[in-house]
């Protein structure tokens, strides 16, 4: 039909784009080496143990993968967030279900769970957790008789978000500071290369909350009538949006395990695409996997070039961005249509 | 054969009413039908129950004791996409702010019929594309419905309940009703304040009061001067017009 055609059309656009960043993300990088070093590698012509196969193949194009990944789980996770609640502002971050996740990856990390794949599903699992606890208390706070207040939501979203946060705080101050040495760097959101094996993980655990999400995109669609509506035309609302709300609450936790907490992506991508393709969900989903995964390649791509030879955290121009972005949303849909 | 829509005894009452209403309300045995092609409506004073007639219709709530079949068939028993085959309920309004488009809204009628697809096919586009000329909105198909007039807004609602091809179509407001029962034979269910429009528009009418029937049969015989006194609570004059219906006024005391 019509939707679909349009649908493959912009996939197709925004695959390009994406893999013209890719390519450029794999020659561009403090290391200086030459395209020819680069193409070099990436043919498989360099050895193993030579400075550009390492840089080419163990850095940069593993932390391409984990850019790509979690752009698009974040941003997917958002357009969740926003059909659940019917406000366009709801996303990860700005509903403190990031704080809630990176709580549960500290607590993780103070237990001892450092390295290797099955550490790395136990802080993945931490973090699902510690999502899914905030994102309720949220819904919880949230919840008045006759549904979601919008500006309720924010406010609860931003409270759960600084109770998180101060609890970080106070297991960062208690433990010994060695055994916590990276945790400052990685609460500011940032993409390192991570090894194979976690790598799997990490696409798996995406893929499955981005699928859940994808397939109830027309039910999501739906509930934009409300619940009663949606029920009426034979959606089972209660189980919808438990289903949407796990899987967007996976989606979340499983890039703060990988990456750490990166802010906004959820709320710009998703509200770009939505001059593009429509408020349709189905248009929506697929295309925020791809263009969030654009976005935040594109954004670390900047972050370690922008000051080089030090590296920015992804998650500060993620916030440059998103800031502004969210006032800029909130003062237009205030506004009297 | 058995009536479209049938009403056994049903009970019911919110598990917390503080919730809905000050005043606890409840049904103590609500029995009755709705046969098939007629335009059967509800009326009644506010929180006698119209609306919670209608949501346990559509299974938004259930009845804690009887029973409420459709084609002689339990609701209980049917999956709720077939419950949304047979039922479509044109609601009032929808959320404001509302970010789809006319066509959008009306092919999410379509959803029942095929709950699996995920974009809808030919034969939903041809459904909601007659659903739409029906109602006269086949032009506003592309413009968000928050920008359409009132009226509209009203009529593009109806065109989303018309696309899902419902056995019984329940209505809170009259536009276009006669034409779509005369046309299309459909089973129409109109809930309203309204008592002259559905005294002019219904071949039954349902009376409730506070949860119960104060009584049920053809408009000349429901709209009657003491039981309306009695139910609503004032004074009124019944009246006919000029197609030989009841028109009810309220009576003012002119001292």
């Amino acid at each position: 039909m019509n939707d679909a055609r349009r649908l493959v059309s912009v996939l197709a656009a925004l695959a390009v784009v994406l893999l013209a960043l890719g390519v450029a993300a794999l020659f561009v990088g403090s290391a200086g080496l030459s395209p020819a070093a680069v193409a070099r590698a990436l043919a498989g012509r360099a050895e193993a143990s030579s400075v550009e196969a390492i840089v080419t193949l163990s850095l940069r194009l593993p932390r391409v993968a984990v850019a790509v990944l979690a752009g698009g789980a974040l941003a997917v996770a958002g357009v969740g967030f926003q059909a659940l609640t019917r406000n366009p502002l709801a996303e990860p971050s700005v509903l403190g279900v990031s704080s809630g996740a990176a709580f549960g990856v500290v607590l993780a990390q103070i237990l001892g769970l450092q390295a290797g794949v099955v550490a790395a599903l136990g802080v993945a699992v931490f973090a699902f957790a510690g999502a899914l606890l905030a994102a309720s208390v949220v819904y919880l706070v949230a919840t008045a008789p006759g549904g979601l207040a919008v500006q309720t939501l924010l406010l609860a979203g931003v409270i759960v978000g600084i109770f998180f946060s101060a609890a970080i705080t106070v297991i960062i101050s208690l433990v010994d500071f060695n055994r916590l040495s990276g945790v400052i760097h990685w609460l500011l959101g940032n993409l390192a290369p991570i090894p194979a094996a976690s790598l799997a993980l990490f696409a798996a655990l995406a893929a499955g909350g981005m699928w859940l999400i994808l397939t109830r995109a027309r039910e999501l669609n739906l509930l934009a009538l409300g619940e009663e509506a949606a029920s009426q035309l034979g959606v089972d609302a209660e189980r919808l949006k438990r289903q949407v709300f796990i899987a967007a609450a996976l989606l979340t936790g499983t890039v703060v395990a990988f990456t750490g907490p990166i802010g906004f992506v959820g709320l710009i991508v998703p509200h770009v695409l939505r001059g593009l393709v429509g408020h349709d969900n189905r248009l929506l989903v697929p295309t925020s996997a791809l263009a969030g995964g654009a976005f935040l390649l594109a954004a670390d791509t900047l972050a370690r070039n922008v000051v080089a030879p030090a590296e920015l955290s992804v998650g500060v121009i993620t916030a440059f961005c998103g800031a502004p972005f969210f006032v800029w949303v909130l003062r237009t849909r205030s506004r009297p249509a | 054969m058995s009536a479209l829509i049938e009403f056994r005894d049903v009970v019911f009452a919110y598990a917390r009413p503080a919730e809905r209403r000050a005043r606890a309300f409840a049904f103590p045995g609500l029995s009755f039908a709705i046969e098939r092609g007629e335009i059967f409506g509800v009326i009644g004073p506010n929180s006698a129950g119209k609306t919670s007639l209608l949501r346990l219709l559509t299974r938004v709530v259930r009845p804690q004791r009887g029973e409420i079949r459709l084609d002689g068939r339990p609701l209980e028993a049917l999956p709720p996409w077939e419950l949304a085959r047979a039922i479509a309920v044109v609601p009032q309004d929808a959320p404001r702010p509302f970010p789809f488009t006319v066509a959008q809204l009306v092919l999410m009628g379509r959803y029942p019929h095929a709950p699996r697809r995920f974009f809808e096919d030919a034969a939903d586009v041809a459904a909601a594309r007659a659903a739409m000329l029906a109602t006269e909105t086949l032009p506003l198909g592309a413009l968000p419905l928050d920008q359409l007039s009132g009226g509209e807004r009203q009529r593009a609602l109806l065109a989303r309940a018309l696309a899902q091809e419902p056995r019984l179509l329940v209505l809170e407001t009259a536009a276009l009703l006669r034409r779509l029962n005369r046309e299309s034979g459909m089973t129409i269910l109109l809930v309203s304040h309204d008592l002259n429009l559905a005294a002019e528009l219904c071949d039954r009418l349902l009376l409730l009061r506070a949860g119960e029937i104060a009584r049920a049969g053809a408009p000349i015989d429901v709209l009657e001067q003491g039981l309306l006194e009695d139910v609503f609570g004032c004074r009124v004059i019944v009246d006919k017009s000029a197609s030989g219906r009841p028109v009810v006024q309220l009576a003012y005391d002119r001292g």
